[in-house]
């Protein structure tokens, strides 16, 4: 709040207004800095996760040495749009992409990182925890082949800040994207590690902001509450994590146990294996867009895949990547438990669950 | 026990804006859905600046989405875009291929509006669904059956597209529209302070940008990995004389004068599209002219059937004025002869034939 009153000056000037909301930033870029263990120097702030990822893929592969002969981009099937979309775009502008596939366990190999480096590899993007499936890609594996190999790696952090440890250097990753309202910052603020001497080039232009690697005024209102969101977390990371990982495992359990033909995304994964709060479940027969239509009017807000532009629900890359079937696919719901979730209502959800799926599968009978 | 709510279509268009609007006036719970049947991202070389009002836009979903915040009802997207591409826009294309003269409109009612959203209403909980069509639909006590009736605004009725709705369906949907003229519901949605009140009507063939459907049919044809089909041929008369080649049977309709790419001293017309023999049939006005014709996979509404010869007004396409006509039986309850007191002009295999009594809607077929 203070920032959008008494310290309302351009964090770019020179005059003592400005040098207040100077300030707020750099007190914000420590706040993250130190949630990922990393130096204030190393991360600027965007407008959030998918600025983040594109401004590395994008900025990375534009910045290789040698970008007038082949360039090649290793990146997942799982990835999030935000960085198969500037990958696509990389292809359109002449490079080779290789996508990952991931198998049933949605989890990327990192023997296949090694398999598709080439000489001319100029980057390799993995996510640190897949938004749909909550599983937790293997990258300090992966970062000791690329570094081995003196490939750059960026992470898609976004779906893992604040919900598990990390640590860019025990991860030995060479760019991290972050997103604020993961971690309860008002949507719109992100931000982006970059290790010390990472060539990337600048995808706007304009502006000296962020040592030349953002040009644009700094958003200080929302870097601030993104500081003040990455210090909360990092307090209470621990507990918080124990608690929805319990809250996580009560819904699981009780879906498996209470409803008929129902299981855990994927299948063959080991469930302990990714971050806390995010459960996929599929319930065979029926059809998720009206499951999640079902519940929503019952109050609980799920989701299947990704929510499109329109707002309309398509089956997820995602999950047909891991090898599932379409139905399954479209019967697949995705959970994301949150700070405010408490025990009872994941009971409710059970039994609002519980009872949309009788109905559902009461009319698909008679259909 | 409650009534349950009313899942209404809501296409993001003045009228069914103003159906969800008028039963929440009337106290009933609504859930207001929109169908994405159309990826419009899809075909983009047919792409203009003319391309508002095609169905599925993002700026019609964002105005349903808007009235629905207007009136304060739950509202979702729900996508149908495979069912629709399977049952409506790869018949749609065939049909053309084939030499006839598809309704895309009434395959879209028969298998996506009133069946798989009438599916996704039962999902979540509603009673009935509703939506902006102009017709009645009537229950018959005497005759056991809901009754479908022409709306009270003729110029705006849409009874020709729904001949295909079962006695399932009817009973459980609603026309609150069917009532009214379309200056009265213009003036509803006003009085509601609807935002779409002023938008204009929603053009034919939702999916086919600025109603040209041979070059939608060329781009999904290519989209698809479909070798464009060699349909060209030979246009010929009546009597057999050939006089000039065509691109494509598709590019035809029965009736169609323009486009035939050939002078003459009288006006040509299509008579026939072959799409065995690639042939276009061109003739005078008067061999347009047929006075009876078979109408084929009869969906009886009003009445079970016909067991004796029924006088009925038959309606052969959207535009055309109902001619008076008897219905005849053959062996097959879903299939009749229908035989005109006057020849009509243009009859079209692939179009609906449907028929009425009055206000009436018996039945509709489609024409052999």
């Amino acid at each position: 709040m203070l920032c959008l009153g008494q310290v309302y000056g351009n964090a770019s000037s020179i005059h003592y207004f400005g040098q207040g909301a100077k300030r707020q930033l750099e007190a914000a870029r420590r706040q993250i800095a130190s949630l990922i263990h990393a130096s204030p120097g190393e991360v600027i702030f965007t407008s959030g996760g998918t600025e983040s990822d594109n401004m590395a893929v994008l900025g990375v592969a534009r910045a290789s040495a040698n970008a007038s002969a082949s360039r090649h981009v290793i990146s997942s099937s799982i990835e999030h749009p935000a960085v198969l979309g500037p990958c696509m775009q990389l292809q359109r502008e002449g490079a080779d992409i290789t996508l990952l596939r991931c198998g049933a366990s949605g989890i990327v190999d990192p023997d296949d990182v090694r398999k598709a480096l080439r000489p001319d590899t100029v980057l390799v993007s993995v996510m640190h925890a897949n938004n749909e499936l909550g599983t937790i890609q293997p990258i300090a594996e992966i970062s000791r082949i690329t570094r081995e190999a003196g490939v750059p790696l960026h992470v898609d952090g976004v779906q893992a800040l604040g919900k598990i440890a990390v640590d860019v250097d025990a991860l030995g990753v060479d760019l991290y994207s972050m997103s604020g309202h993961k971690l309860y910052a008002p949507k719109g603020v992100g931000a982006l590690y970059i290790r010390k001497g990472t060539r990337m080039a600048p995808i706007a232009f304009g502006g000296h902001h962020e040592r030349d690697r953002r040009a644009g005024t700094e958003n200080v209102p929302s870097a601030a509450a993104f500081g003040a969101a990455a210090e909360l977390a990092a307090g209470r990371l621990a507990e918080e994590s124990e608690r929805l990982r319990a809250l996580r495992d009560r819904l699981e359990n009780q879906v498996l146990e209470s409803i008929p033909d129902t299981g855990i995304n994927p299948p063959g994964g080991d469930r302990r294996n990714r971050v806390p709060n995010t459960s996929n479940i599929y319930f065979d027969g029926i059809d998720g867009e009206a499951l999640v239509i079902a519940l929503d009017l019952r109050g609980f807000a799920v989701s299947t895949g990704a929510a499109c532009s329109s707002g309309a629900l398509t089956p997820s890359h995602v999950l047909t990547a891991i090898g599932l079937s379409a139905d399954r696919a479209r019967a697949s719901m995705r959970f994301s438990l949150g700070h405010g979730n408490t025990a009872e209502q994941v009971d409710a959800l059970v039994d609002a669950l519980g009872a949309s799926m009788m109905h559902l599968r009461r009319i698909s009978v008679h259909a | 026990m409650p009534d349950l709510p009313i899942a209404v279509a809501m296409s993001g268009g003045v009228d069914s804006s103003t159906v969800a609007a008028l039963l929440v006036r009337q106290g009933r719970a609504v859930v207001g859905m929109t169908m994405q049947l159309w990826n419009q991202r899809r075909l983009p070389e047919l792409s203009s600046d003319k391309s508002t009002g095609r169905c599925c836009s993002l700026d019609d979903v964002y105005d349903a989405r808007h009235v629905a915040e207007q009136i304060g009802i739950p509202y979702y997207v729900v996508n149908f875009e495979r069912q629709f591409e399977e049952q409506v826009v790869k018949p749609f294309v065939e049909e053309y291929l084939a030499g006839r003269t598809p309704i895309p409109c009434t395959l879209c009612n028969n298998y996506i509006k009133f069946d798989r959203f009438l599916e996704m209403a039962d999902s979540v909980g509603a009673g009935h669904m509703a939506t902006g069509h102009y017709a009645r639909i009537r229950y018959h006590e005497a005759a056991g059956r809901y009754r479908l009736l022409r709306a009270v605004d003729a110029a705006k009725d849409q009874t020709y597209f729904l001949f295909g709705l079962t006695q399932g369906q009817l009973a459980r949907t609603l026309f609150p529209l069917g009532d009214l003229n379309k200056t009265e519901v213009r003036e509803l949605a006003r009085g509601m302070d609807l935002a779409v009140a002023s938008k204009g009507d929603s053009q034919e063939i939702c999916f086919v940008p600025n109603g040209d459907y041979a070059a939608f049919m060329s781009a999904y044809l290519r989209e698809t990995g479909v070798t464009a089909r060699q349909t060209s041929g030979e246009i010929v008369t009546t009597d057999g004389r050939t006089l000039g080649r065509h691109q494509g049977v598709h590019h035809f309709t029965v009736g169609q004068r323009k486009g035939l790419g050939i002078a003459t001293g009288e006006p040509l017309y299509v008579i026939a599209t072959d799409a065995e023999r690639q042939r276009v049939v061109v003739g005078g006005n008067d061999d347009l002219l047929r006075s009876r014709f078979f109408a084929g996979s009869v969906n009886w509404i009003s009445i079970a059937g016909v067991s004796h010869p029924v006088r009925a007004q038959v309606k052969i396409r959207n535009k055309h004025r109902a001619a008076g006509a008897t219905l005849h039986a053959t062996g097959d309850a879903a299939r009749v002869e229908v035989v005109f007191d006057e020849a009509q002009r243009a009859v079209t295999p692939g179009q609906g034939a449907v028929f009425y009594d009055g206000d009436l809607v018996l039945g509709g077929g489609w024409i052999e």
